[in-house]
C-alpha cells in the first residue's frame, strides 16, 4: 500500500503568497494534512484485515520537510520517499502526479495506492487521477466505504445524488472523501518510533524528471486582487429576544 | 489568442442538462461560435444543449465504466483524429475532475481547477480564481499551445437560452481501456431528497458544529421547511456522520447562491465560506462573537442556537 500525503502549512493560520513568486508561502513549519490522515487511517486497517501488508508514504515539499510525513509515519506507516527540490517551485498539478508516480514506481508500485479528494491548501484536486493515468492504473475517486474482497477492491463511491457501488481488480488507486476512516491519534510509542523510521530524500532528477517549476507549468499569474468585501453586518449579542431581530429581518426581504 | 473551437463537459441528469452544464454552455458560446458539448452516453439531449448554444454534440457511450477514464480516452482519439480544441471547460464536479485529470496526462497540459471566470484578451486565455476563502482573486494566463484545459465552480455564470437549433450528433466510442478500465459500476443509488434542491433553493438554513449533537439537525430542517428552503451543512457534521454528504456546503460540497442564507452553529471555515460567501443575504448565529462567519454576515447574532432556534421556529410557527 501506498499513501501520498502532503505536507501544508497551518490551515489555522491565515494563508499568505510570497510577493516575489507568486506561490503559496510554504516556508514555515508544515503538517500533515488533515486530508490524507484519512488515507493512511485506511491503508493501515485495510493491511490490518489482510493481515499482512506495509504502508508506505510518498510526499513532495519543499526544504526537506518531514514534520507531516512523520506524523503518518506515527500513526503506523513502515517508511517513506521525500521528494524536495527547490527546482519544483511553482510546480503544477501534472507536474507533482509525474514526480509522486515516479516515487511510488521507484518504490516498486503497490496493490493499491491511496489519496486524498484534494489537499486543503491547494485544491487543484485532480493529481491522484492524473497518477493513475500516468502509471496506466484503473482508480475509483471520492471513495467514502472501502474493501477488498478476495483481491477485488470494493468501493462506495460519492456521486451527486448519492453514490455508486464500484468494484475493480487491483492493483488500483483511489481516493477517499474526509470522514471515510476515523484517523487514528499517534500514540507516544508510535511518536518514538516514528523517529528511527526511513524517510529516503530524493530530488527530481534522482526520479528522471526534468524539473520544471513555473517555466513548465503552461500556466503564469498575470495578476492578483482582492475581492470586492462585503459591507459589515449588524452583529448583536443575543438576549433572548434576538430571534425577533430575525422575524424582522425576513419580513423586510418580504420571505414570510 | 482567438479561441475558435471549444468544448464543454456537459452532464445530464433525469433527462435535461445541468444547470452547470447550461452555464458553462452560455459562456462558451460568448467566447465562440463553434461550441461542442461532450456527454457521457448518448444524444437524446441534442436539442436542449443547442438551445444553449452547442452546435455539435460527440456523445460518448461509456457502459459501467467510470466517466472519467472512458470519456477521456475517447477524446483524445478525437483529437487524434483532427479535431483539436483550443479550450476544454469543465464543471468543477466529480465526473468533471476526474475527465479533466486523465485527459490532461494523455495531451501533457496543464489543468487549471476553481475558476470563476474567463477571458480571451490580446494577452491570452485568461481566468480567474477566488483563494483564501474567497478574499483574494488569482488571474492566471495558459502559456504554450492549447488545448486549455479548465474546470468553473457552480454558479460562475448566469445560463441564458440562444434559442439555438439541435446540436448535431456524433457518436464516439471508447478505445479499448486495457488495465485502466478495471473499475466498473454495479449498482447506483440515489439519495431522496424533499422540498427544494439545495443549490436551487431561495432560503437555505445550514446547521454546524454547534448544534452540539446529530439531533439538534431536527431544528435546522424545521426551520427550512417553515421557510419553505432547504438545509445544508457545514463539512464537521458531515465528517461527523450527522447528515449525508448531499447537505454540504463549501469547497467539496455544493455552492449555493440564495436570496438567504441562515448559517446556525457554523463558525465560517474557508471550506464553508467558499460555498455561500455569494448569498444575497446572510444570517449568521454563533455563540463565538470572533467567529470569522459575522465577518461576511448581514445580521448575527452572538448567542447559542439551542436558545434562539426553538424561539424563532415557534415564532414563525405561530405566524401560521
Amino acid at each position: 500500500m501506498i499513501v501520498c500525503v502532503k505536507q501544508i502549512p497551518d490551515p489555522a493560520a491565515p494563508g499568505a503568497l510570497d510577493g516575489a513568486t507568486n506561490t503559496l508561502k510554504r516556508d514555515g513549519k508544515l503538517i500533515l494534512d488533515d486530508s490524507d490522515a484519512y488515507g493512511v487511517e485506511m491503508a493501515l486497517q485495510l493491511v490490518d484485515k489482510a493481515g499482512g501488508g506495509e504502508v508506505s508514504l510518498v510526499s513532495m515539499a519543499p526544504n526537506n520537510e518531514t514534520s507531516g510525513l512523520r506524523t503518518a509515519l506515527a500513526m503506523g506507516a513502515a517508511k517513506g520517499v521525500l521528494i524536495s527540490d527547490p527546482a519544483l517551485q511553482g510546480s503544477d498539478a501534472l507536474t507533482t502526479a509525474k514526480v509522486l508516480a515516479a516515487a511510488i514506481t521507484r518504490l516498486g508500485g503497490a496493490d493499491l495506492i491511496i489519496g486524498a479528494t484534494e489537499s486543503s491548501d491547494g485544491y487543484t484536486g485532480t493529481v491522484p487521477e492524473q497518477i493513475a493515468e500516468l502509471l496506466g492504473l484503473p482508480s475509483v475517486t471520492f471513495a467514502k466505504k472501502v474493501s477488498v474482497e478476495g483481491g477485488v477492491l470494493k468501493v462506495d463511491r460519492q456521486t451527486e445524488n448519492g453514490y455508486d457501488e464500484v468494484t475493480c481488480a487491483l492493483p488500483a488507486l483511489i481516493s477517499v472523501t474526509a470522514g471515510v476512516v476515523e484517523p487514528r491519534y499517534p500514540s507516544f510509542k508510535g511518536i518514538m518510533a516514528a523517529k528511527s523510521k526511513p524517510v529516503e530524500e530524493v530530488t527530481a532528477s534522482d526520479l528522471g524528471i526534468t524539473p520544471v517549476g513555473w517555466a513548465g507549468a503552461g500556466q503564469k499569474i498575470s495578476s492578483i486582487a482582492e475581492a470586492e468585501a462585503r459591507q459589515a453586518g449588524e452583529i448583536i449579542e443575543d438576549d433572548g429576544e434576538t430571534f425577533t431581530k430575525i422575524v424582522g429581518f425576513l419580513e423586510n426581504l418580504k420571505v414570510i | 489568442m482567438t479561441l475558435n473551437n471549444i468544448w464543454v463537459f456537459a452532464q445530464v441528469a433525469n433527462g435535461a442538462p445541468t444547470s452547470a452544464t447550461l452555464e458553462l454552455l452560455t459562456k462558451a458560446r460568448s467566447l465562440s461560435s463553434n461550441v461542442t458539448a461532450i456527454i457521457g452516453g448518448d444524444g437524446a439531449s441534442a436539442a436542449a444543449l443547442g438551445e444553449f448554444g452547442a452546435t455539435k454534440v460527440y456523445a460518448i457511450n461509456h457502459g459501467a465504466s467510470l466517466p472519467g477514464v472512458a470519456i477521456a480516452a475517447a477524446l483524445k482519439s478525437v483529437i487524434d483524429g483532427g479535431d483539436t480544441p483550443d479550450l476544454i471547460m469543465f464543471p468543477q464536479n466529480y465526473e468533471g475532475r476526474d475527465v479533466m485529470s486523465r485527459l490532461s496526462v494523455k495531451l501533457d497540459k496543464t489543468v487549471i481547477t476553481n475558476n470563476i471566470d474567463i477571458t480571451d484578451g490580446g494577452d491570452g486565455v485568461t481566468v480567474v480564481t477566488p483563494i483564501f476563502g474567497g478574499n483574494t482573486l488569482v488571474s492566471t494566463t495558459f502559456t504554450g499551445a492549447g488545448p486549455f484545459l479548465a474546470a468553473f465552480r457552480p454558479k460562475s455564470f448566469v445560463a441564458e437560452s440562444a434559442g439555438g437549433a439541435a446540436a448535431a450528433v456524433t457518436a464516439v466510442s471508447v478505445p479499448d481501456l486495457g488495465a485502466a478500465g478495471a473499475a466498473q459500476v454495479t449498482a447506483v443509488h440515489v439519495e431522496e431528497t424533499t422540498g427544494p434542491k439545495l443549490d436551487e433553493a431561495d432560503i437555505v438554513v445550514s446547521g454546524g458544529r454547534g448544534l452540539g449533537e446529530a439531533a439538534s439537525y431536527a431544528m435546522v430542517e424545521d426551520l427550512a421547511k417553515l421557510l419553505k428552503g432547504a438545509p445544508g451543512a457545514s463539512r464537521a457534521i458531515v465528517d461527523a456522520g450527522w447528515v449525508p454528504y448531499s447537505y454540504q456546503v463549501g469547497q467539496t460540497g455544493k455552492v449555493v447562491k440564495p436570496t438567504i442564507y441562515l448559517a446556525a452553529g457554523i463558525s465560517g471555515a474557508t471550506q464553508h465560506m467558499v460555498g455561500m460567501k455569494g448569498s444575497k443575504n446572510i444570517i449568521a448565529i454563533n455563540k463565538d462573537k470572533e467567529a470569522p462567519i459575522f465577518g461576511v454576515a448581514d445580521l448575527g447574532i452572538v448567542g447559542d442556537v439551542h436558545k434562539v432556534l426553538p424561539k424563532l421556529i415557534e415564532a414563525l410557527k405561530a405566524r401560521g
